[in-house]
């Protein structure tokens, strides 16, 4: 059965290494949902989350091929369940409705979103959340025809009390240097 | 260390003498110009071969690293020479075949303008290399080539591209070579778990009916004498895929035959009587399973995979044994116990005279007045002592030499494998003699593949290599054709060919033949191109219109392969 799944990728930061990742989703014609590229807690070492809709058993082959990529030093996946994930999005809504009610007002506070930025036109709220959560405040605040609205990839990390990631580098140094 | 001021390009010729290298197949062009230019003050150090295409030149460094098992080496220019490698790349990927292509590109400052000559070779191989980097200043030079052999050779091989910019090339550098030892995110093998050896072990010794399938990794691992001690103290037959075929001599007695579609009728039916199934070094490929879900439905599975990727790819697995080869089979060989499998074996032994009978008497021994390709192999394989490189191209022929012709030492048999690459063999044979000067190199091929990369007859002439070329003429893509008769209703489409005058075309450039089609001319026709000094061209004119058996029809399991029409 397809499910969300969140895959966690880390590696060094080398040109074309996106492609590389991606790739190993294409070629098995998955898409990608979500995908979030930045440095990690450790400098040099970038994490990819990116999420898809899949089998485990498909999901796990994509991951052992991704551990398989040159500069990827490690490939996790883990279900939503498994980790505390979230989204930014931002809406621009026109500024009269404000002006005319505090019906965009109840929406905001209700939702715990926030106002970014105001000007003689428009407004710039933002909310982070799941999915459904900033599409829920879509929903609200599209009553108010929202002139522009982006929502980011995912991030997340795992509920596992320790790091992973600097674990995994201590032991990799140390099996490579086992091997001098 | 000192160093020494040089330019890019003789920092590349450099980084490769560091590395061992004493063959490069290439193709000059615009944008490595500076490379060969370099090259020239190295002619003594270094043999280069000018092939005639650069297809030619990545089949070629191919042959060369799968008779040697170091990395071939090949050179080509940016643009259209680039793009010409691709189909050897693909090859070399999915066959784990360790090479080291170098691209020359534009200069740096014109990336990305659609410069004369320039496409994007980096973004197109990054799904048929193991690795590839594009070097833009030549001070990363050194550290990229080493990178490059150490990522090519150790774990599963594979090949790794370095594109070079024009003006890395022609840039200055200080010099100095460091071998590159390892990489933080990359790690070549797993040592092999002691504790997985062990429930491998446990199932070994219960088993009544185990068997072996060996591939590539037997030979790409060294394990040869590994895989011998190992079946010889356990008593367990052997069969094989074609990229392991020649890593256990055919007369060994524990040798069972061939894996897969157009493999041996005993290892393929009892693949599904077996309760265990080892797997060393291969990978469940496609044509060796036939239908999966049908596929060893009695038997455990232990696989015995240098790449972790391997593992529950296609067939689930008991007991996974990381690592390599050669050690995990050693650590098996310690720990099993001795045995014997009589009983199982007769079972083979049963298959075999089977198959004698109705497939292998009729192609090695016709009465028919047709030749067959069966008897021009047989041939071949008796007249060379049993002991030539058999190189193969891509279709029936390929998969009847790999049935018919005979080895005893590894490191023999050079085919396309996974990618089935048509126009490999005579390019491959070219490199294949190069690397193992010494012995005797056959090469076999098609009609259609032949044609495919004929002009390389041209590097075989200039560099007077001796390869012995069979070509199998049917006037027909034989295997297509075969297809069509059993699968398409003998709609023969597109498969038939209005050939030349082999023999013409090979004096035109300089190499001796004949024809032959005769049955009573065949032995000496065998005989005088294995007698001739010098590259040779025997075209062998066979029945037409033969099928290659048994056979697994696509998606039909293994043991319901098919003996006779």
């Amino acid at each position: 059965m397809k499910k969300e799944f969140i895959i966690t990728v880390y590696s060094e930061n080398h040109i074309g290494l996106l492609t590389r990742i991606t790739i190993v989703f294409t070629r098995r014609k998955i898409n990608i949902e979500s995908l979030t590229v930045s440095e990690s807690a450790i400098k040099g070492i970038y994490k990819f989350t990116i999420v898809i809709k899949e089998t485990e058993a498909q999901t796990q082959k994509v991951v052992n091929q991704l551990e398989k990529l040159i500069d990827v030093l490690k490939a996790f996946y883990h279900t939503n369940e498994e980790m505390i994930y979230q989204e930014i999005a931002l809406y621009k809504v026109p500024i009269e409705p404000i002006y005319e009610s505090d019906a965009i007002e109840k929406i905001v506070r209700k939702a715990g979103a926030r106002i970014l930025e105001i000007t003689k036109d428009y407004v710039v709220i933002e909310r982070t959340g799941h999915k459904e959560e900033t599409q829920a405040l879509f929903e609200e605040l599209n009553k108010f025809h929202v002139m522009q609205f982006i929502r980011s990839g995912r991030v997340a990390i795992t509920r596992d009390p320790i790091e992973r990631l600097s674990e995994f580098l201590k032991e990799r140094d140390a099996f490579l240097d086992s091997l001098d | 260390m000192t160093t020494k001021r040089v330019t890019g390009s003789e920092a590349l010729i450099l980084s490769l003498l560091e590395e061992g290298v004493d063959t490069i197949f290439g193709y000059p062009g615009g944008a490595i110009m500076p490379v060969y230019d370099a090259l020239y003050d190295y002619d003594k150090r270094v043999n280069h071969i000018l092939t005639r295409h650069e297809q030619g030149a990545i089949h070629g460094a191919q042959g060369y690293a799968r008779v040697t098992g170091k990395a071939g080496v090949c050179f080509a220019t940016s643009g259209p020479g680039a793009t010409n490698l691709m189909t050897g790349i693909a090859d070399a990927m999915i066959d784990s075949t360790p090479l080291v292509c170098i691209t020359g590109q534009v200069a740096s400052p014109l990336l990305g303008t659609d410069a004369f000559q320039e496409s994007d070779i980096l973004g197109m191989s990054i799904p048929v290399t193991k690795w590839n980097y594009q070097v833009t200043s030549p001070d990363e030079i050194p550290q990229a080539i080493a990178q490059a052999f150490y990522i090519a050779n150790t774990g599963r091989p594979g090949p790794v591209l370095i594109d070079l910019t024009k003006d890395a090339q022609f840039g200055e550098l200080d010099f100095e070579y460091k071998k590159c030892t390892k990489i933080r995110s990359y790690v070549p093998e797993t040592p092999v778990d002691p504790h997985a050896v062990k429930e491998a072990v446990d199932l070994i010794d219960a088993a009544k009916k185990p068997l072996i399938l060996f591939g590539h990794g037997i030979i790409i691992g060294r394990a040869e004498q590994e895989l011998k001690e190992f079946i010889e103290k356990t008593g367990i037959p052997a069969a094989w895929t074609i990229m392991g075929l020649s890593a256990l001599p055919t007369d060994h007695p524990l040798n069972v035959g061939m894996l897969g579609m157009h493999g041996n009728y005993g290892p393929n039916v009892l693949t599904n009587e077996a309760d265990l199934i080892i797997a060393v070094g291969m990978r469940f490929d496609d044509r060796v399973t036939g239908k999966v879900s049908e596929y060893a439905k009695k038997a455990k599975i232990i696989h015995i995979e240098i790449d972790p990727a391997e593992i529950n790819k296609i067939i689930k697995v008991n007991v996974k044994v990381l690592g390599d080869s050669k050690k995990a089979l050693k650590m098996l060989t310690y720990n099993a116990k001795e045995n014997k499998h009589e009983d199982w074996l007769n079972e083979f032994k049963k298959c075999a005279e089977i198959e004698q009978e109705k497939v292998i008497n009729r192609d090695l021994h016709p009465v028919k007045p047709g030749l067959t390709m069966g008897e021009v192999i047989r041939l071949a394989s008796e007249k060379s002592n049993h002991d030539a490189i058999l190189v193969t191209d891509v279709g029936q022929h390929q998969m009847i030499a790999q049935r018919y012709f005979k080895f005893k030492h590894s490191r023999s048999n050079v085919t396309s494998g996974g990618l089935g690459t048509m126009g490999f063999c005579l390019p491959a044979s070219m490199g294949a003699q190069i690397g193992a000067p010494d012995r005797k190199v056959i090469a076999v091929i098609g009609d259609g593949g032949f044609q495919m990369t004929i002009q390389e007859l041209g590097t075989i002439a200039q560099n007077k290599l001796p390869v012995k070329i069979i070509l199998l003429n049917n006037n027909f893509l034989g295997m297509v054709r075969q297809w069509q008769q059993l699968f398409f209703e003998k709609r023969y489409s597109f498969t038939e060919l209005q050939n030349p005058d082999f023999i013409m075309i090979g004096k035109g450039f300089g190499i001796d033949g004949h024809k032959v089609d005769k049955r009573e001319d065949l032995e000496s026709s065998v005989q005088k191109m294995m007698d001739h000094d010098g590259p040779y061209l025997l075209e062998v004119v066979i029945e037409k219109e033969d099928n290659v058996f048994p056979m697994v029809p696509t998606g039909a399991s293994v043991s319901d392969v098919i003996l006779e029409p």
